[in-house]
C-alpha cells in the first residue's frame, strides 16, 4: 500500500512524517486542527438552538405571568447564585490557562489547570445540590407536594418547572464536561499534548466555555428578576 | 495559517471584566429601574458572553468559516425567537382572533 503511493505523493508523505498525530485525510496539522474546532462549533450551534428553545419558553411564560415569575424568583438564593456564577467564571479562566499551557508546552501546568477546572466544576455542582435540597425542603419542587403562598401558585409552579429543567440540563452538561476533562487529564499526564498537537484540550475548552455562557444567561433570568420589588 | 496563542494577560483582563460585570448585574438588580432592569440584565449577559466567545473561545482569531458558522447559528436563534414572539405577542390584536388568544 505504502509502496504504491509513496513515490506519487512525496509532499503528503513528508507532511505525515512531520507529526505522528496527523490523520491521513488531512494535508497539514493546521487543517486538521481547524476541522476539529469547526466540528465542535457546529455541535455548539445545535446546543445554542437546544437551550434557545428553553429560553424562548421562559420568555413566553415570563411575559404572560411577569408578577408571579418575579415573586417566585425571590425564592432563589441570590448569594449562592452569585457565588456559583463567580465559580464558573474562575473555571473558565483555568480552562483557558490549560489551553494556553498546552499551546506553550507547559506539560505539568496543563494537568494542574485541568484539575483546578474540574474541582471548580465540582464546587458548582455541590452548591447546586445544596440549592436543590433547599427547594425540596421548602416544597418548591413542581409536583403533588408543591406549595407556594398567594394566588400565583400555578404560574410559580411553571417558573420552578423551568428553573429545574434549565439548571438541571445545564448541570448535566457540567457533569459531561467534568468527564471530558477527566479523559484529558489522563492523556495529559502521559505527556500526549504538545504545542503542535493539543486539539482535544482546545476543543473541550470550547465546550466548557459554552456551558459557562449558558449559565451567564440563566443567572440573571432566574435569580435576579424580582429583587427590586419590596 | 499558524495557530494563534492568546497571551495570558488577555485572559486575566477578560476574567477581571467578567467578575466586575457579575457584581454589577447583581447590584443593579436591587435598584428599581422599571422595564430597564431586564434590559440592563440582558445587556450585561450579552456583553459577558461576547467576551467569553471572542477571547476565551478564540473566535476573534478563528478562521472566517468558524465565525460565519457561529453567526449563522445566532441568526437561526433570532428567527426562532422573533417569529414565535411576533405570533405570541400579537394575539388579541384583532377582535376576531381574541377567542384564540392565550
Amino acid at each position: 500500500m505504502a509502496d504504491a503511493t509513496a513515490p506519487a505523493a512525496p509532499v503528503t508523505t513528508s507532511a505525515h512524517g512531520g507529526s505522528p498525530e496527523l490523520q491521513h485525510q488531512f494535508d497539514t496539522v493546521d487543517q486538521q486542527r481547524e476541522a476539529s474546532s469547526f466540528g465542535m462549533w457546529v455541535f455548539l450551534v445545535t446546543e445554542i438552538l437546544f437551550f434557545g428553545g428553553l429560553f424562548l419558553a421562559y420568555t413566553v411564560y415570563r411575559h404572560t405571568y411577569s408578577q408571579a415569575f418575579a415573586e417566585a424568583s425571590r425564592h432563589l438564593d441570590i448569594t449562592l447564585g452569585t457565588f456559583n456564577t463567580a465559580v464558573l467564571i474562575v473555571s473558565s479562566l483555568t480552562m483557558a490557562l490549560a489551553v494556553f499551557s498546552a499551546a506553550t508546552g507547559r506539560r505539568k501546568a496543563i494537568v494542574v489547570f485541568l484539575l483546578a477546572t474540574m474541582a471548580l466544576g465540582a464546587v458548582f455542582l455541590g452548591v447546586k445540590a445544596v440549592e436543590y435540597s433547599h427547594k425540596f425542603h421548602d416544597h418548591l419542587v413542581p409536583g403533588p407536594s408543591f406549595h407556594f403562598p398567594g394566588p400565583d401558585a400555578r404560574p410559580a409552579e411553571i417558573f420552578f418547572s423551568l428553573y429545574f429543567t434549565m439548571t438541571g440540563l445545564h448541570a448535566v452538561h457540567m457533569v459531561v464536561g467534568i468527564g471530558l476533562l477527566t479523559a484529558l487529564v489522563l492523556q495529559a499526564r502521559k505527556g500526549r499534548y504538545t504545542p503542535e498537537y493539543h486539539t482535544p484540550v482546545e476543543v473541550c475548552g470550547l465546550y466548557w466555555h459554552f456551558v459557562d455562557i449558558v449559565w451567564i444567561f440563566l443567572f440573571p433570568l432566574l435569580y435576579l428578576i424580582g429583587r427590586h420589588i419590596h | 495559517m499558524a495557530q494563534h496563542v492568546v497571551p495570558r494577560k488577555v485572559y486575566f483582563a477578560v476574567f477581571t471584566a467578567l467578575i466586575v460585570l457579575t457584581a454589577t448585574t447583581t447590584g443593579v438588580s436591587f435598584l428599581d429601574l422599571g422595564p430597564w432592569n431586564t434590559v440592563v440584565a440582558l445587556g450585561i449577559a450579552f456583553l459577558k458572553a461576547t467576551l467569553v466567545v471572542l477571547f476565551f473561545m478564540h473566535v476573534r482569531y478563528s478562521p472566517r468559516l468558524t465565525q460565519i458558522t457561529i453567526a449563522g447559528g445566532l441568526f437561526w436563534l433570532a428567527i426562532l425567537i422573533a417569529l414565535t414572539l411576533s405570533d405570541f405577542m400579537t394575539r388579541g390584536w384583532l377582535p376576531t382572533l381574541q377567542k384564540l388568544g392565550p
